[in-house]
């Protein structure tokens, strides 16, 4: 029974087993005196710590066990959680010097920074490994809280405090909802652990009340996917939030929120695939739709990308709609792809400043192919491969996500799919239209840097070759779906 | 009359869907969100303690604990945040945050 049953503790297996989270968990609490006896000036040395914790962390994921559960069963490690770990982390890394560029020219620069970010990070961890919707709750609001603040962290910005009191209040309204599911989903099943309910949902089927139970807490995950029709606070959030923090949004607290998303449904509910199909097939269709259509009049780039992002969420969902082993792995690939591709677009549009002062509106990467050519050929191939132009790396996502769907009978999501992705594709050929055919603006001060110019590289070569290498990341999403199927 | 656990269930939802009519008709106040915010979860933690009672079982009291608790960082979370705003835009009215739009 949930936490409290009969459950020998062995403390040290259990502490082995969380042993990247413990790294992080005690490497922030260290970086937080430190920057409280410091100040200021610790800033840099923090950010290098905790990118160092990073690596450290992913170090001990990948030598982790291959399949173990700790603390009574509310914590699991196994080839799924490692894959999407491994992701979040490699996300997270990158944000962070991301961060130290934008702050230092903005002159905001502060020791929580790197703090915030690796507590987040934790956050996200516990979320991909909760096996119990205590942990799940406890890692997902772990995040949140971390979040609320890095998108309020620009404080004397009147657009990024507006920015994070608008995230904070819906995405307290989300846990809200969530809440009140899975307190439905334990009375009506008398559990908290997935093992359990799944147990309960087999033995005595689907009542009204868990039905609701399951509606409430699909709302409450959603909200965190920005999927429609809880889509309305990425926008604004996007826009106003520094740009770093908008990229750690956009590709690590993705991957975690849809890992999560993707246990929370499959593990407790298998027996129930008929209740959540529906409700699943419908966010993500509006999802593709609504992203394609809203994105079209957008000027302001990172608003663009808020809803690229609520389109893309839409077709990794239709994955999950799936509900098969190669859904799952579709959506692997596709959150892969997502983020990689992402970062590099985000490291981009943090390099367009202008005269010391930032520019985000698509009219000003104009001409940007004469003014600084490699940035534009990298940034065109990473808004293709959004598109999902074929050969890209997003062309084989999309292909996989609706090969599943297909191969589940979803004919009509997948339809939609596919007109959707063409409907998107303009607003990504515009922003490529922009810089190679319009009238060249005034060139940007300087390019990203050296360390951030290799993420853009790094990123962009892999929507061009991961097309004619495919093998390695499909196995590795092959294997970590079968861990949920087995 | 006994009181059930239906009763109880019917509170926890009123008290529920008041808290998330509070956040969307309220045009006034951002403090109202937030004790809004507040009404919200403790209609879930009524919804968890009548069920633990009437289930017997202790899982629900404990998550009902850890509510408590992360509500309170994220009351003190969301008041910063507040201040932050309030610094910057000298208001805390509902209406006002329109800074972001498209």
């Amino acid at each position: 029974m949930g936490l409290a049953g009969g459950y020998a503790v062995n403390l040290q297996a259990d502490f082995l087993i969380i042993l990247p989270e413990l790294i992080l968990a005690l490497g922030a609490m260290a970086a937080l005196l430190v920057g409280a006896v410091y100040g200021k000036k610790a800033t840099r040395s923090l950010i290098c710590l905790m990118a160092l914790l990073m690596a450290a962390a992913a170090a001990a994921t990948l030598t982790g066990p291959d399949r173990a559960s700790a603390f009574g069963g509310a914590f699991v490690v196994d080839g799924f959680t490692r894959f999407a770990k491994l992701l979040v982390l490699m996300s997270a890394a990158i944000c962070l010097p991301m961060a130290q560029a934008f702050f230092d020219a903005e002159k905001q620069s502060r020791f929580e920074l790197p703090v915030l970010i690796g507590l987040a990070t934790l956050g996200m961890l516990l979320m991909i490994s909760a096996a119990d919707f205590l942990t799940l709750y406890l890692g997902l609001e772990l995040q949140s809280l971390a979040l609320y603040v890095l998108a309020a962290f620009d404080r004397n910005n009147r657009r990024s405090s507006e920015a994070g009191l608008k995230y904070f209040v819906l995405g307290a309204l989300s846990s809200g909802l969530l809440l009140y599911g899975i307190s439905l989903i334990y009375g009506f099943t008398g559990a908290t652990s997935f093992a359990a309910v799944a147990l309960a949902v087999k033995a005595s089927g689907v009542g009204i009340g868990l039905v609701f139970g399951l509606v409430f807490m699909i709302a409450g995950l959603v909200f965190k996917l920005s999927a429609v029709p809880f889509h309305m606070w990425a926008p604004d959030v996007y826009e106003g939030s520094p740009t770093p923090i908008v990229a750690f949004f956009a590709t690590a607290a993705k991957v975690a929120a849809f890992a999560m998303v993707i246990r929370a449904v499959l593990v407790p509910f298998a027996g129930a695939v008929a209740e959540w199909r529906q409700v699943i097939i419908f966010v993500s269709v509006l999802s593709m739709v609504l992203g394609a259509f809203a994105g079209i009049g957008q000027k302001n780039i990172k608003r663009l990308m808020a809803y690229s992002s609520i389109g893309h969420m839409g077709y990794a969902l239709l994955g999950l709609a799936a509900g098969t082993k190669m859904g799952v792995q579709g959506m692997l690939i596709y959150l892969a792809f997502y983020a990689v591709t992402n970062l590099g677009v985000f490291v981009c549009i943090q390099s367009m400043r202008r005269g010391g002062e930032k520019v985000e509106n698509i009219s000003d990467l104009a001409g940007l192919s004469r003014s600084n050519p490699k940035l534009a050929f990298a940034l065109a191939a990473l808004m293709l491969s959004l598109a999902g132009i074929p050969p890209l790396a997003g062309f084989l996502a999309k292909l996989y996500v609706f090969l599943a769907a297909i191969e589940a009978h979803l004919y009509i999501a997948a339809t939609l799919g596919v007109l959707a992705s063409c409907v998107a594709a303009y607003y990504y050929l515009a922003v490529v239209k922009a810089m190679y055919l319009d009238e060249p603006a005034p060139a940007f001060d300087r390019g990203p840097g050296r360390a951030l110019s290799a993420v853009v590289a790094i990123s962009a070569a892999f929507s061009i070759v991961l097309v004619f290498v495919p093998g390695p990341l499909i196995a590795a999403a092959g294997q970590a779906a079968g861990a949920l199927f087995r | 009359m006994i009181i059930g656990l239906g009763h109880y269930l019917t509170v926890a939802a009123l008290l529920f869907t008041l808290g998330v009519f509070g956040i969307f008709l309220n045009r006034k106040n951002l403090i109202v969100i937030l004790m809004s915010i507040e009404l919200i979860l403790l209609a879930v933690n009524l919804n968890f303690v009548a069920f633990s009672h009437f289930l017997d079982d202790l899982t629900g009291q404990i998550f009902a604990m850890f509510i408590l608790t992360v509500a309170a960082a994220e009351a003190a979370i969301g008041l910063a945040i507040l201040v932050v705003y309030f610094r910057n835009r000298r208001t805390v009215e509902v209406d006002d945050a329109n800074l972001l739009k498209g």
